[in-house]
């Protein structure tokens, strides 16, 4: 990798220091070298421009709507940047983010992890090569879709199910459903763990390739069944790529915006029950008000557009982090 | 486990314990099925996802129980374990191929040359006719428009950091290019927002969009191109440069060209990524029924936007329903179409790496 060391490197040993020093100087200093060295770095240094623009700007339009709000902008259940005086809060997008996102977590790990070992280890191989093809499309099929799929598809099919739930688990309080169409966090929460299926399978699935032969050998040896293969030594191997996987999969749920728009049926307000219609997410609401907003609004939803930002940045950075840390740690063991 | 207690469970048999045949799981599946149509129909459920839940509940359960009886815990576990998997997957094909066979089936309905050919200038929300031209003109233009920026700087900034990149900047740009990659596409489009239309008070324009987009964009065509450049075998670049040809001359001539099969890859998932995008469109071209060949000025349509009015400002009007998946169809047709020519490239050009 590390050529312009190689290249300016003398041929021949006969040559006196001094006129090789000079020629490496030369090499360095062609003006086609340091021009195309200078676009790419400027590409480089342009890049980080953008983030540092992205962070300064998001940060400037805020602290303008955040000195004109009135309430305390972390815990209001409220969004009226219009009224005198101008209230607003994100209490009910972090709590219908949060929500949301980690509904569909607790749908979409264990189905994506099972997606991935069927690739893996129990489909015939040429039926996994075609899944895992498949699966990889459609990680390309556009939010809007899965949003007019969600709206017009699933959320019709719902009705029985909600009401199912609310027979035998309406007691519980968060599950009961005082009937009205079935476009809650809930569902949202469905169809956010049908988006992100297809990035956590990807990436488990990579993972479980590389687990060493040798380990799942060893236990066959030992007459362990498949599933005791895949608990003892699949599982173990590939515990942080899991994790980094859904890392992924919830940054991806976080900021996911028109699905959510097109099924959530917005309610500037926290429902105890996850079945009810209401609440918002950072995106959705951003989404679905903008439209009306005066300069004062935009500025509130560039706000909480940054706090989105941040929590997004936060997950993605540590996903990144698990998965560095993991090169490190098989690189030491190959 | 010891060896006694597995021979007193299973007497009489030889070196493996009792075993299903091989039509159990089959068996256990059709069973359950029934189970739980018959089940659903009892009780009047009439949701196919209530029937379904049932179904997986029972296979699970009922083949944990069966072998458990014949086989020993083990076994059961395993088996469990199995149809686990085998629920999963099909927990999400369903929904994926559903996906699938609604846009297609609902898609194909308006779908003819008059629609492709046709923008929405004369036609209400609700009324039939119509179609999305102008749409498509928009979408080609802004992603076009995106491409063309972010590929150029994409491709130097990952040359950069495989042909050039020490010390702490080509450190900082790797970081930030991963933390690019996260950035929600709503937030570029504040970015873009707060910076073009606020501070510099410019008007809604397909090249704003376009301007999000790239920062969607960007970090895909470095992530991807720097792969593929890291695949050029060393010996080419010394062999070049022990030839005397200068280092920038030897990565246009020789490294760019050996792994231009990947970048055009690359670039093509890029691509097909940002086309479906909405939610930055929708804030920074705003919207118009009319065609708008000039991105650089007014307010322009575009696909994944057309199909979000669609929905969203007919009121539930069959023909506006008809046309929104209509243009799903023809969005995902492209998709799919840029990442299949994509994996062709991907295929046909893969650099013969060093031997």
């Amino acid at each position: 990798m590390d050529i312009s060391t190689n290249t300016t490197a003398p041929p021949l040993p006969a040559q006196p220091p001094a006129a090789e020093q000079k020629r490496a100087a030369r090499a360095t200093t062609r003006p086609g070298d340091r021009i195309f060295l200078g676009l790419s770095r400027g590409s480089g240094i342009f890049l980080l421009v953008v983030m540092a623009a992205i962070a300064v700007f998001l940060t400037y339009r805020a602290a303008v709507a955040i000195s004109k709000d009135e309430a305390n902008f972390f815990t209001t259940f409220e969004w009226n940047p219009t009224g005198s005086p101008p209230m607003f809060g994100i209490a009910v997008l972090a709590f219908g983010t949060i929500v949301s996102s980690i509904i569909a977590m607790a749908i979409a790990v264990p189905v994506s992890v099972g997606i991935a070992l069927f690739i893996t280890h129990y489909a015939p191989r040429k039926l996994g090569g075609v899944v895992a093809y498949v699966i990889d499309l459609l990680a390309a099929v556009p939010s809007i879709v899965y949003g007019l799929w969600g709206i017009l598809v699933l959320v019709p099919k719902l009705d029985g199910l909600y009401g199912w739930l609310d027979d035998y688990f309406g007691w519980t309080g968060i599950l009961s459903w005082q009937g009205g169409a079935p476009r809650s966090l809930f569902t949202v929460g469905i169809l956010l763990a049908i988006m992100i299926l297809p990035i956590i399978t990807n990436v488990s699935r990579e993972v479980f390739r590389q687990v060493p032969q040798m380990h799942e050998e060893a236990a066959l040896a030992l007459g362990a069944t498949r599933w005791e293969v895949i608990r003892m030594s699949v599982l173990p191997f590939g515990r942080s790529g899991i994790i980094s996987a859904s890392m992924l999969g919830l940054g991806r749920a976080l900021g996911e915006t028109m699905a959510v728009a097109m099924v959530l049926s917005p309610l500037f307000d926290i429902q105890v029950s996850l079945l009810d219609y209401g609440g918002g997410t950072f995106a959705q609401n951003i989404a679905s008000k903008f439209n009306e907003a005066n300069p004062l609004g935009r500025d509130a939803l560039i706000a909480s557009g940054l706090v989105l930002f941040v929590i997004t940045l936060l997950v993605n950075g540590a996903a990144r982090m698990i998965i560095a840390r993991r090169k490190e740690y098989s690189g030491a063991n190959a | 486990m010891s060896h006694a207690s597995l021979s007193d469970k299973r007497p009489g048999s030889s070196l493996r314990g009792a075993t299903l045949p091989k039509w159990f799981p089959w068996a256990t599946a059709a069973g359950s099925i029934v189970l739980g149509i018959g089940i659903s129909a009892v009780a009047g459920l009439d949701s196919d996802i209530q029937w379904g839940l049932i179904a997986a509940i029972l296979f699970v359960l009922g083949s944990y129980a069966i072998a458990a009886k014949v086989e020993g815990r083990r076994q059961a576990k395993d088996r469990v374990a199995t149809s686990l998997v085998w629920v999963a997957f099909i927990l999400a094909v369903v929904p994926l191929a559903s996906l699938i066979w609604e846009t297609v089936r609902r898609g194909v309905k308006v779908l003819d040359g008059y629609f492709l050919t046709h923008s929405m200038g004369i036609v209400g929300d609700k009324e039939p006719g119509g179609g999305i031209y102008h749409a498509i003109i928009g979408t080609l233009e802004q992603v076009g428009l995106a491409a063309l920026i972010s590929v150029p700087i994409g491709v130097l900034t990952a040359i950069y950091l495989v042909e050039y990149g020490r010390g702490k900047l080509a450190k900082a740009v790797t970081f930030f290019v991963d933390v690019m990659t996260g950035i929600p596409s709503i937030v570029a489009g504040l970015f873009i927002l707060s910076l073009w239309i606020i501070t510099f008070g410019m008007g809604y324009s397909g090249f704003a969009g376009s301007m999000a987009l790239t920062i969607l964009m960007l970090p895909v065509v470095v992530r991807s191109t720097e792969e593929m450049l890291k695949l050029v075998p060393n010996e080419l670049r010394e062999a070049s440069l022990a030839l005397g040809v200068p280092k920038w001359r030897t990565i246009l001539k020789v490294v760019l060209p050996t792994s231009i099969g990947g970048i055009t890859t690359g670039v093509m998932l890029a691509i097909a990524r940002i086309a479906g995008e909405t939610a930055p469109v929708l804030l920074l071209v705003w919207v118009t029924p009319l065609i708008n060949t000039n991105p650089f000025s007014d307010p322009q349509a575009s696909l994944p936007v057309y199909i979000y009015l669609q929905y969203a400002n007919s009121g539930g009007a069959g023909a506006a329903y008809d046309r929104a998946w209509a243009a799903a169809l023809v969005l995902i047709a492209f998709i799919m179409i840029l990442n299949m020519a994509a994996r062709g490239i991907a295929r046909w050009k893969a650099p013969k790496t060093g031997r």
